[in-house]
């Protein structure tokens, strides 16, 4: 039984198509992430889950039931959001109890609860303050705290992260993931950090559109994007793209006066194609002093940007800007003709005109 | 310069309101004398005593005090009811979205373009055929009715100014329509519903018009009787008398605006520190 199931969903805002025909199943104890650049209707596939939004076609399945038109607090789900959105004029403890004393549970049990939740999540000594008196990472944890009393298998986080600081963020992000390890439950979690969803999730969806372009496990995605728009949101710096086509009945690839041999690329025969994309990751490559045939590409080196650990080099190569990842040790002087070792195995190569992966 | 330019505005404006405070204090034989800027010889209370519940109007004689009350009893329900109306109408309109809302809020709108004189016989008719024509009660609905449109805006205005996820939140939480609207909404809105209360407490107490066209003799509120003292025609004109009763009338806007403002001010402050 999957834990949350939605068939054909498609959502409008007016005239506006804000999710097209979409499908998703997620197993039990999952972790998934939905990944994607700004209005992409992230939010707005995790508010049609909760049942904020009424959808305008298709079904959702929480837990075996049809919950296409069952009441937010009626589906198992419990919401955390960007805002934190803490009820600012009752305390913490109120905060918490608010959901359940809604559904009318016994005192004693609400307050088991309670305290089960300040325990996990450490927070037994601010239950009497009022959200105004929190640091962000505290609200929310409280935030957290409110689905959390809720003892529901899904749980929906609407970036919860992005109005923290960076080092809280990192901290609250291990704190996540070690909460999920501990109630195994389902989580679907919306952010544009790629970090986050690389760190966090079992599965990762990268949307577009209203579209799901592609649904897999991190390195999966990372290493084998579907397509090219997946290639280039993933990945920091982005992944480099060689315009070419392939040659030799598909053994070759061949752009602005560079040959590669396309022997060990993954896809297998690709066959010859007139206009296809070649996409290296900038640590997929490696700068040699001389070619190999078949194997590197002449560049020049245009700029280096030490990073801490590593360091990126910026070169020109085939008529395009491309980066490589290289050890911080290794400085490049401007301008020095060198050549990019590709690593064929690791590469990915898409059809221009389909955008798919080969 | 500037204090200067503020000096002269000031005293525009506590000038006549000098003279009425003096005049009121004086007995009539002083105020034959003439000066209407000097402060009383003689101070007596006489005409406040008077105007509160001696003057005349048409046959009954028992001052602004009759008046007074009818006005509280209009005031009262009619600031409570058109503030809670208006303040759910809001709350649904910015929350709930039901379908036809932006029609329901574009026709309020539109209806507060509307002359009210366009409005007042139309009214007159159908409070008749209610049965409730002259009394209070008739009042006090058209009072709710006329304040909605600029009420439920003000607080429509607000209630979307307030962050949505929280309404996110209390749904998932299982709260319903009311439940929301009292433990959520109603909590965070204590400015705004100070600024409906002096809206409403003003507009409402020095309503002429309404008070004239929709009550009888009996239960006039306190400004169409202030009128018909300063007005009438027997006798001599007691100047003090009226300028007593004017003030007095005047108390109630006033005290209002001492209070709340005081309020008023300390709510907004709160809430521009929350976090
Ligand atoms: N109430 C609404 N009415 C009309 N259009 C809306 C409404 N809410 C969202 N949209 C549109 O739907 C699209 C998806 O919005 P959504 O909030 O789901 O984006 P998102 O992926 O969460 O983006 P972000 O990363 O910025 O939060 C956007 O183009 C947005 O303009
Ligand atoms: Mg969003």
């Amino acid at each position: 039984m999957h834990s949350i199931s939605v068939k054909e969903l498609t959502l409008n805002f007016g005239a506006v198509s804000v999710l097209k025909d979409l499908n998703l199943d997620v197993a039990e104890g999952e972790f998934i992430v939905l990944l994607g650049p700004s209005g992409c209707g992230k939010s707005t596939l995790l508010n049609c889950l909760a049942g904020l939004l009424d959808i305008t076609d298709g079904e959702i399945w929480i837990k075996g039931k049809n919950v296409t038109w069952a009441e937010p607090s009626e589906r198992g789900i419990g919401m955390v959001f960007q805002s934190y959105a803490l009820y600012p004029q009752m305390t913490v403890r109120g905060n918490l109890s608010f959901g359940l004393k809604n559904a009318r549970m016994p005192q004693a049990e609400i307050d088991k609860r309670v305290a089960r939740a300040a325990e996990i999540l450490q927070i037994g000594p601010l239950l009497d303050r009022k959200p105004g008196a929190l640091s962000g990472g505290q609200r929310q944890r409280v935030a957290i705290g409110r689905a959390l009393v809720r003892d529901v298998d899904v749980f929906l986080f609407d970036e919860p992260l992005s109005n923290l600081d960076a080092k809280l963020r990192s901290e609250l992000r291990v704190e996540i993931k070690r909460l999920h390890s501990r109630l195994n439950n389902t989580m679907v979690y919306v952010t544009h950090d790629q970090i986050e969803a690389l760190t966090l999730a079992d599965r990762i969806a990268v949307m577009r559109g209203g579209i799901i372009q592609q649904l897999d496990a991190p390195q999966v995605i990372y290493n084998r994007p579907a397509n090219l728009f997946v290639a280039g949101f993933i990945g920091s710096p982005a992944m480099n793209f060689l315009h070419g086509a392939t040659v030799d009945g598909g053994r070759r690839f061949e752009a602005g006066g560079i040959g590669l041999s396309l022997e060990g690329y993954e896809g297998g025969a690709v066959g010859a194609r007139p206009e296809v994309v070649l996409g290296l990751r900038p640590e997929h490559l490696e700068i040699v002093p001389g070619a190999e045939e078949g194997r590197t590409i002449p560049a020049v080196v245009e700029l280096d940007e030490p990073m801490g650990a590593d360091s990126l080099v910026w070169l020109k190569a085939g008529g395009a800007q491309m980066s490589v990842r290289v050890p911080v040790e290794r400085r490049m002087a401007r301008g020095a003709a060198v050549h990019l070792r590709v690593d064929m195995t690791k590469a990915s190569l898409f059809d221009a005109a389909t955008e798919q992966r080969i | 310069m500037l204090y200067g330019t503020l000096f002269i505005v000031c005293i525009y404006y506590i000038l006549p309101l000098w003279v009425m405070v003096m005049t009121s204090l004086k007995g009539m034989p002083e105020i034959r004398v003439g000066n209407i800027f000097a402060p009383p010889v003689e101070i007596t209370f006489e005409p406040w005593v008077k105007a509160w519940s001696e003057a005349c109007t048409g046959l009954n004689c028992d001052g602004l005090s009759r008046g007074f009350w009818n006005s509280v009893r209009i005031l009262v329900p009619s600031v409570i009811l058109s503030i809670a109306v208006a303040s759910v109408n809001g709350y649904a309109l910015v929350n709930w979205r039901f379908k036809g809302a932006d029609v329901f809020f574009t026709i309020l709108i539109f209806g507060s373009f509307i002359p009210y004189q366009v409005m007042l016989y139309p009214i007159v008719i159908l409070l008749r055929e209610m049965g409730i024509y002259g009394t209070l009660s008739g009042l006090v609905l058209v009072h709710t009715i006329f304040g909605m449109p600029i009420l439920t805006l003000l607080f429509r205005n607000y209630f979307s100014s307030l962050p949505e996820e929280l309404f996110k939140a209390a749904r998932v939480d299982g709260a319903g329509f009311w439940a929301i609207y009292f433990r959520i909404m109603l909590p965070m809105s204590m400015p705004i519903f100070v600024v409906a209360v002096i809206l409403q407490v003003t507009g409402i107490w020095n309503d002429f018009l309404f008070g004239v066209v929709f009550t009888k003799p009996d239960i006039y509120p306190m400004t169409v009787q202030l009128n018909n003292i300063v007005n009438s025609v027997q006798g001599v004109k007691e100047y003090n008398v009226n300028m007593a009763a004017t003030l007095l009338t005047g108390l109630v806007p006033l005290t209002i605006y001492f209070i709340s403002g005081k309020l008023f001010v300390r709510g907004i402050a709160a809430g521009a520190v929350k976090g």
